[in-house]
């Protein structure tokens, strides 16, 4: 098995609070890799790190054996790493098709294209590509609505699609169910899975321990910016200093 | 996206090509048929095309787009001077001229967004419109302006002969309605271009930055070398219209440049419709006919329009509307504005769209019928 994405000796400080310490994770192709932990202890920090967002004080940030630490955003994702929100990043005042049409463009336009005198009517093969995702995340009837307009499940399915277009090497998905009712949850679970099918290498944070469970092949578990332990559903399960740390002593 | 109803550009391209060559036709019964009236509408239409193609589609408002006015106006009157009356070389070197500015200042002013960006660009525009007063005086004549002189080289024109030669191409003198077909050919063209870019991925990618432009950064795009480009073609489209006005006057002056001017285009996007593709054009055409129809209006012209009224009706109302026009044109002006910007936030073109809205919703029954009607007619 090969390594995606390898972070070493990730520091991260924001003045006195020490948010990162020491973070080192080797995620390997193909796997489902979750993050849990309780709220606090550096879960969206690491993500913002691996994606440019945040530079990390020290340590390296590896994708398929370049440096990513210090790259631009855009760059970031066409080496092919691409993030899905925790909060609904979508374009509200445009269309849903639109919605998915703009990242499908990306991959194919690369970072800066003008492309004024084509007619975006003639892009079938774009449009043929995000109908197809959309249909697929089970939002294909409301491909001609305005994305802002629908609910907040539905935005959360739109920007998985979003990223799922681009065909990403490595995904990363900040708690793709936060926020939903239960049958939206199952639903976003299934539709990982099948993207798991693919073969697609993710990183999940997530709070849901069904979801976790459900979907992950390995855990980390992070508290106060370290990582604790790591290693399969099972082991984590058992790990008395995970129920310590994360779960309060409770049983899973 | 925006017009819904008409769904096939190239309908709307004739239908605007038609209107816009037979305005001298439609314009005359509302008193705005003559050609330096329409010469400003095409003008200042190009104008807020252009400007529309950076607020509309990416939300970045510049309040200095004067400065390519100015710009393209003393490169036009400059092209006059040295080179030849041919109104053609005026107008691609205006253009061009034009986009070098707005390469550098939208360089420099897109570093920041929002409320910065505009400030900048306001900044940029006031130091050019100083400059062009003060040390530039050489290039601009400063306060006198920039006029032809019998002394000019003109190089491809050779010697003239009794008085100062006039603008032409290629022969055609560029005066009265000649001037205006002119203008509405090239206000076509910007029309069509912009037509264009509103319809391709490019525009979409655009509007895509002014609805979230974070996302657009972590969905893989550049956004900056986006913005420029459209800052930039924006400015050359100032720039077109800053040659125009020097086509059939030609004169330069630097108060073209003022922050006003800079204004007065925002107010005719915003009162118009802002990233719709007729907004701007509606919102030019309304504010310079008000600024030439009701400032010229008087007492006498209002007593002729109530005389239908009683006589001691008649003179209150004159008495009111006395006061929106003639100096008081501002008031209407800035009456309408708010009434659109607070209950109409979309602009006239929202009005017009919520307006036929209705119509057919009044009509939808009878339309009906009509079908109705022709189906058994066939």
């Amino acid at each position: 098995m090969s390594i995606v994405l390898s972070i070493k000796n990730v520091d991260k400080t924001f003045g006195g609070l020490h948010a990162l310490g020491d973070i080192n994770l080797d995620i390997e192709e193909g796997k489902t890799h979750a993050i849990i932990g309780p709220n606090g202890a550096g879960k969206s920090t690491l993500l913002n790190c691996c994606i440019g967002r945040l530079i990390p004080d020290s340590g390296t940030v590896e994708f398929e054996g370049k440096n990513m630490i210090g790259m631009q955003p855009h760059e970031i994702n066409h080496a092919g790493m691409v993030r899905v929100f925790q909060t609904p990043e979508i374009f509200p005042d445009l269309t849903v098709l639109q919605n998915v049409m703009i990242p499908a463009l990306a991959r194919r336009d690369g970072t800066f294209k003008f492309n004024a005198f084509v007619s975006l009517a003639s892009e079938k093969a774009i449009e043929a590509d995000a109908v197809h995702i959309l249909e697929d995340m089970g939002l294909g009837e409301h491909i001609h609505k305005h994305a802002g307009s629908m609910s907040r499940g539905d935005k959360r399915r739109l920007e998985l699609a979003m990223g799922l277009v681009q065909h990403p090497r490595l995904l990363l998905l900040d708690e793709p169910t936060a926020g939903m009712a239960r049958h939206d949850t199952n639903r976003t679970i299934d539709l990982l899975k099948r993207i798991k099918e693919r073969g697609m290498t993710k990183i999940i944070i997530e709070h849901d321990m069904h979801v976790v469970f459900s979907l992950a092949d390995t855990i980390s578990v992070l508290a106060q910016g370290r990582i604790i332990a790591s290693g399969t559903p099972d082991e984590i399960r058992g790990n008395p200093k995970v129920q310590e740390a994360y779960l309060g002593g409770a049983e899973l | 996206m925006n017009m819904p109803l008409l769904k096939n550009d190239w309908v709307i391209m004739a239908i605007f090509t038609v209107a816009v060559l037979t305005a001298p036709l439609w314009l005359t019964p509302v008193g705005a048929g003559y050609p330096d009236l329409m010469q400003k509408f095409a003008i200042f239409g190009i104008f807020a095309i252009g400007f529309n193609l950076l607020f509309g589609l990416t939300g970045y408002l510049s309040f200095g787009h004067a400065v390519f006015l100015g710009v393209g106006s003393y490169t036009a009157v400059w092209s006059f001077k040295l080179l030849t009356m041919n109104v053609l070389p005026a107008v691609i070197f205006s253009i061009l001229l034009a986009g070098v500015f707005a390469v550098v200042i939208g360089y420099l002013s897109l570093r920041r967004s929002g409320i910065y960006f505009s400030i900048l660009t306001l900044a940029f525009a006031q130091m050019s419109y100083n400059l062009a007063y003060s040390v530039l005086t050489p290039l601009t004549n400063g306060e006198t302006g920039l006029q032809l002189t019998m002394d000019d080289p003109r190089v491809l024109d050779g010697p003239v002969g009794q008085g100062l030669p006039s603008t032409q191409l290629f022969g055609i003198e560029m005066s009265g309605y000649n001037g205006f077909y002119f203008c509405a050919v090239m206000l076509i063209l910007g029309f069509f271009i912009s037509l264009r870019i509103f319809r391709s991925p490019f525009g979409l990618k655009l509007l895509a930055i002014k609805s979230n432009q974070t996302r657009m950064k972590y969905t893989g795009f550049n956004t900056r070398p986006y913005l420029l480009t459209a800052f930039v073609i924006s400015g050359m489209y100032a720039g077109l219209a800053g040659s125009l006005m020097a086509v059939t006057d030609p004169l330069a002056g630097a108060e073209r440049m003022q922050w006003t001017a800079s204004g007065e285009v925002v107010l005719m996007t915003i009162l118009g419709g802002a990233g719709t593709l007729f907004g701007p054009l509606f919102g030019a055409g309304i504010i310079k006919y008000f600024e030439n129809i009701f400032s010229a209006m008087n007492d006498g012209r209002l007593h002729e329009i109530f005389a239908f009224l009683p006589d001691w009706l008649e003179n209150i109302v004159v008495a009111i509307t006395g006061e929106f026009v003639g100096e008081g044109w501002h008031l209407t002006l800035g009456l309408l504005f708010m009434i659109v910007v607070i209950f109409l936030p979309g602009g006239v073109v929202e009005g017009i769209r919520r307006a036929s809205a209705y119509v057919k919703g009044i009509f939808q029954s009878s339309g009906d019928k009509d079908v109705a009607l022709s189906a058994e007619k066939e």
